[in-house]
């Protein structure tokens, strides 16, 4: 029944029959489903007020299929913790999907603490998407530390469109050995009293290494925002780009700090910030085409975080 | 029928008049031409038609349909089936092809989208779900804000530099589309200093200093300003006609 609730919530109901699709399905400290496919190991372990995840993608295993992760509480009131030691093996692939749904929260704290190491070649893609209830009443504490091995490939997303944000508070740091790639995204859309911290950290060790950090942040009434984004560049011939846009609208308040720092003279990382309100000429099409300033600025936002 | 009346229009910045007691008359149904050299004030006429911010306190009048446009924000001014091309078209990252056409069109069904992509010349299966950003250059933007003003089904449209950014292959789209928007019913005022847009036109304004400086049909305008504007013989130093003096 909690299942259900979940995979309702984030809209699921078209994968659980399906035992092509691996998945793992948390409701609070709780393992109430799970479906493994060959190449990837999943061993949960639960621990006070979480669940503990060993998860290992095997040597050469490419997971043509997502791997789905819900990590969900359908009560009002709850503390969640959970811990992700992920090993993604030399040349395999894999992308999930995690699903944090909290529908019905009126005070819950999720604390998130994950360790990836991404093998030699391997490719690892982490879509983190949100689904908070109306009430704002949710504390999100993720912090990930991430390594890439030679040749790897990492791009995570986080997304957080649905519901109020309560407390977000990310920090995700990413250790580039040579060639490896990673891209991290972060789109939030803030409201009411809510608060948004984003700390992502890139550092391009090894040469050839290459890095992006995007963050979209849309925020109206008193919610506020705080990005500090930085990459260290210290491989030789290494490539980095900082990019964040924060759309304010009403009362609400942002800060953006991105930091480049560049420690070897054939590396290059560039940044570009912009904090304010809708772009004028953007919003003056729209509203030459008939849509109402609500109708405009809403679908500006919804293009930025999409 | 006048749809559009511009009495003696002014509008100045930091001190310097850029509209001068501008008088222009559009009759409904018809395509008309503002020509002028750079800094004429062409692109200044089309913001204040739109009601565009910081262009609204001017001095005289814009009637729309005998209606005033002096209070009229640009959404009202939309409302009542205005609308402008910039020279410049919006990027808008993440939105859709069909989220900006959609939001402009008049009929929000798919196949009035997909008509209004095919006047304009954009192929729907590259561009549909493409998002209107800095991947595409400025002539494909431009194209598919041509495309949502089709689907807009707008009575009186400005098109500010039509031809800007769009190469010669991409032309006869433009013209299509415009010469679409007449046959709907659009009236349109083409604001160029290009020749061959001029031609689209069956009435034009020649405009200097932002005033008007001669008017008629367009093979007259076309011969005045290749004869008095090209090159510029105040190197845009503002001059009346007749006189010779500066403003």
């Amino acid at each position: 029944m909690e299942e259900d609730i979940l995979y309702e919530a984030a809209n699921l109901k078209d994968i659980i029959h399906d035992p092509s699709v691996a998945r793992l399905v948390i409701n609070k400290d709780k393992v109430v489903a799970s479906n493994l496919v060959e190449g990837i190991e999943v061993l949960p372990e639960e621990i006070k007020d979480g669940i503990k995840v060993k998860l290992i993608v095997k040597e050469g295993a490419i997971l043509e299929k997502p791997v789905h992760l819900c990590f969900g509480v359908t009560s009002e009131t709850a503390v969640q913790n959970i811990i992700i030691d992920a090993d993604i093996e030399n040349n395999a692939s894999v992308s999930l999907i995690a699903h944090c749904v909290f529908p019905v929260a009126k005070d819950v704290l999720h604390n998130m603490n994950a360790k990836i190491h991404v093998g030699e070649n391997a490719h690892y893609s982490y879509f983190e998407r949100h689904i908070h209830s109306e009430s704002g009443g949710v504390k999100v504490i993720p912090k990930t530390r991430v390594i890439l091995e030679k040749g790897a490939r990492f791009k995570t997303e986080f997304e957080l469109i649905k519901g109020r944000v309560g407390l977000i508070d990310i920090d995700i740091e990413t250790i580039c050995a040579a060639d490896s790639i990673m891209e991290m995204t972060a789109r939030i859309n803030g409201t009411g009293e809510d608060v948004i911290i984003i700390k992502e950290t890139g550092f391009l060790e090894g040469e050839n290494s290459k890095g992006v950090l995007t963050s979209r942040v849309a925020l109206r009434n008193n919610a506020k925002a705080e990005i500090f984004n930085k990459i260290i560049a210290t491989g030789a011939h290494s490539r980095g780009h900082v990019d964040c846009k924060e759309i304010v609208q009403d009362s609400a308040s942002a800060s953006a700090t991105p930091i480049v720092e560049v420690k070897n003279s054939t590396a290059h990382v560039t940044h570009e910030a912009s904090i304010g309100s809708v772009d004028s000429k953007q919003l003056e099409t729209l509203l030459s085409r008939g849509l109402a300033q609500d109708e405009a600025v809403e679908l500006i936002i919804q293009g930025l975080l999409s | 029928m006048n749809i559009l009346s511009i009495k003696n229009l002014s509008l100045s910045f930091d001190g310097k008049n850029i509209l001068n007691n501008l008088n222009l008359e559009i009759t409904e149904g018809k395509t008309f031409a503002v020509v002028g050299p750079n800094g004429a004030g062409k692109s200044t006429l089309a913001s204040t038609i739109m009601g565009l911010e910081g262009y609204r306190n001017y001095q005289g009048e814009i009637y729309f349909k005998e209606q005033s446009l002096k209070e009229l924000s640009i959404y009202d001014r939309a409302q009542l089936g205005i609308t402008l091309g910039w020279q410049e078209p919006a990027r808008y990252e993440g939105l859709k092809v069909s989220q900006f056409l959609a939001a402009s069109s008049k009929h929000k069904d798919k196949s009035a989208i997909m008509n209004a992509m095919e006047i304009a010349g954009i192929d729907y299966l590259t561009y549909y779900t493409r998002a209107v950003d800095k991947s595409l250059s400025g002539g494909e933007r431009k194209k598919i804000e041509l495309a949502s003003i089709v689907a807009m089904q707008p009575g009186l449209v400005v098109l500010d530099e039509p031809d800007s950014g769009i190469d010669i292959a991409s032309l006869k789209n433009i013209f299509g589309a415009i010469k679409y928007l007449r046959e709907k019913g659009s009236t349109i005022i083409l604001i160029t200093h290009s020749l061959e847009v001029l031609k689209q036109a069956e009435y034009a304004y020649l405009i200097c200093n932002g005033t008007v400086f001669d008017e008629g049909r367009v093979g007259k305008i076309r011969k005045s300003f290749e004869d008095k504007c090209m090159p510029c013989p105040h190197k845009n130093i503002p001059v009346l006609s007749d006189t010779g003096k500066e403003i």
